[in-house]
């Protein structure tokens, strides 16, 4: 298992040929208390670099990209009643879609944790 | 990130653009990282030396405060703690606020009669020609909310004009940050000779203190300000100076706004904050608050094509004005006022995701009918609120609206503003 990072703040924790999607704990304490989380729908065919989500802080919205290109398998069906879990645990239970990875070399060129966290110093 | 002075506005910089309300540009170097970082970390030196600081910019930058650029200087938008736990605080205990980026004055006859009431006459004929307000009838130290007005009954901005308790001829006036430069200059062409403006807004900081608790701070603090009713003022004596105390605000809650020499302005705020029913508030729950409580803000809300009535703002052309129907734009707006009114700006609860200024309001049928200059998320109510304009015929209280958020067409539903119940002190004598 490992996780990777774009420059735009999400992660991909890949286990096996699924990527698990969220925003790093730095995004959320940026982006404040999160009120609203727009999903994916499953089986929807995403583009590295393609809108796949939607968080709405109190002042803003932002979009989540995808970090590698691939299909929807799943979304996390806690956000919908309780989207402060991105803020309170975005690692964990604040995870946003999980993606069938279509190239695993994409996964290669995204950030280490190392390089992610240079960038937020 | 648009340079600070492409930002004039307020919410601008608070909702984060209008690139929002439907469409959604990808800008270089991502969204999150194109939204966020740029407000966290220190401003690039050049854009930093743009920006003005008001007299309270350390006490921020030791509470943690994220600055922004915002009206042409360097604000906190929030402080650790959040918007969301802000605006609750504010509205269950006490709000500071540091507003020193507004536009306060004192403008003053050049030349007093003697006759207090004929001072006071010359001063409002010159101030009511560029406004729908009734000033003349305004009583020592009360203020009144007013709409400085374009020919055609657009609105240049809207501001506070107060009747001085202090000497006869004399107004204090408070203008919003973004227009301040241009309200001046507009003020001071009509008043010639007659009169002197004096800019208020860099020997003295602004803060706002708001809330519930903000009465019984005051009581400890300057006891005679809590005989203030809603919308008057008056000069206290604290530290060295005067300081100039209002009963009024931007969150719909009781409070007072405080005018203080620049130079005693950190011990005022220091002493506010030493109480742990105060917390300080930033620019972006002051916008949710005064979202909540139905208030327009400038460049938003209200623009120099939109006239009081459309902007529901009636209350704020007086009787004694609509009688000589001698205010700028006159003709247009009392033919509004008569029902001949293309839009209206209306209040809508949004069901699921914020629609942001710009967004798309639709009827049922999913025709485009208007569209929303404030939106977002109301942490009083816990659900998406806007403020927006449609045709008349769409404005029942309870009317089924859609709003195209992304794309996507989600409910609302007009309903009455405010959208949180106002709070202010009414005093019956």
């Amino acid at each position: 298992m490992t996780t990777k990072f774009t420059p735009d703040h999400e992660y991909i924790r890949v286990e096996g040929s699924t990527g698990i999607v969220g925003i790093t704990p730095y995004a959320q304490e940026q982006l404040g208390d999160i009120v609203f989380v727009e999903l994916p729908v499953v089986g929807k065919t995403l583009k590295k670099g393609d809108e796949a989500a939607v968080v709405e802080s109190v002042k803003a919205a932002s979009e989540i990209y995808a970090p590698v290109s691939g299909t929807v398998t799943e979304i996390n069906p806690a956000l919908s009643k309780e989207p402060g879990l991105v803020n309170a645990d975005p690692e964990n239970a604040g995870w946003m879609f999980k993606i069938a990875i279509t190239d695993a070399n994409e996964v290669e060129t995204l950030l280490d944790a190392d390089g992610y966290s240079e960038l937020t110093l | 990130m648009a340079s600070p002075k492409e930002q004039p506005a307020l919410s601008r910089e608070i909702s984060q653009g209008k690139d929002r309300g439907g469409t959604h540009t990808r800008q270089p170097g991502g969204a999150l990282s194109c939204r966020l970082i740029p407000e966290s970390v220190p401003m690039a030196q050049d854009s930093a030396e743009d920006l003005q600081q008001t007299p309270l910019y350390q006490r921020h930058m030791s509470s943690g405060g994220r600055i922004v650029p915002f009206g042409g200087y360097a604000l906190p938008v929030q402080y650790p703690t959040g918007i969301m736990a802000e605006h609750k605080w504010t509205r269950e205990q006490a709000g500071l606020f540091d507003v020193s980026h507004m536009g306060p004055c004192f403008l003053s006859l050049t030349q007093r009669s003697g006759d207090p009431a004929a001072d006071h006459a010359a001063i409002s004929a010159i101030i009511e020609p560029l406004i729908c307000g009734d000033i003349l009838n305004l009583k020592p130290g009360q203020i009144r909310y007013s709409l400085l007005l374009n020919e055609s009954g657009g609105t240049l901005d809207d501001l506070m004009i107060a009747r001085s308790p202090l000497f006869p001829g004399g107004l204090y006036i408070v203008v919003n940050a973004g227009t301040k430069e241009a309200d001046f200059a507009h003020i001071e062409a009509a008043a010639g000779k007659r009169a002197r403006l004096e800019r208020a807004d860099s020997a003295y900081a602004l803060l706002a203190l708001q809330g519930p608790e903000a009465v019984n701070l005051m009581a400890g603090l300057i006891p005679e300000a809590t005989d203030l009713g809603f919308m008057t003022y008056a000069a206290f004596d604290w530290g060295r100076d005067k300081v100039f105390i209002s009963r009024s605000g931007y969150t719909g809650e009781d409070g007072f706004e405080l005018l203080v020499n620049a130079d005693e302005a950190e011990a005022l705020w220091d002493v506010l904050l030493a109480d742990p029913r105060v917390k300080p508030i930033g620019l972006g729950a002051r916008d949710s608050l005064r979202l909540e409580a139905g208030l327009p803000l400038y460049g938003h809300d209200l623009d120099e094509t939109i006239s009081p009535i459309e902007a529901d703002l009636g209350f704020a052309v007086s009787k004694r004005r609509r009688d000589a129907a001698d205010f700028p734009g006159a003709r247009r707006i009392l033919a509004e006022r008569d029902g001949q009114l293309i839009r209206k700006r209306v209040g809508l609860i949004v069901e699921g995701a914020p629609a942001r200024e710009g967004a798309e309001i639709l009827d049922g049928a999913g025709t485009p009918i208007g569209v929303v200059t404030s939106g977002g998320f109301a942490p009083s109510l816990g659900k998406a609120i806007a403020l927006g304009f449609v045709p008349p015929e769409h404005t029942a209280i309870g009317a089924r609206l859609l709003v195209s958020v992304r794309g996507r067409a989600q409910p609302a539903e007009i309903v009455p503003t405010p959208f949180v119940p106002h709070r202010y002190f009414r005093k019956f004598v």
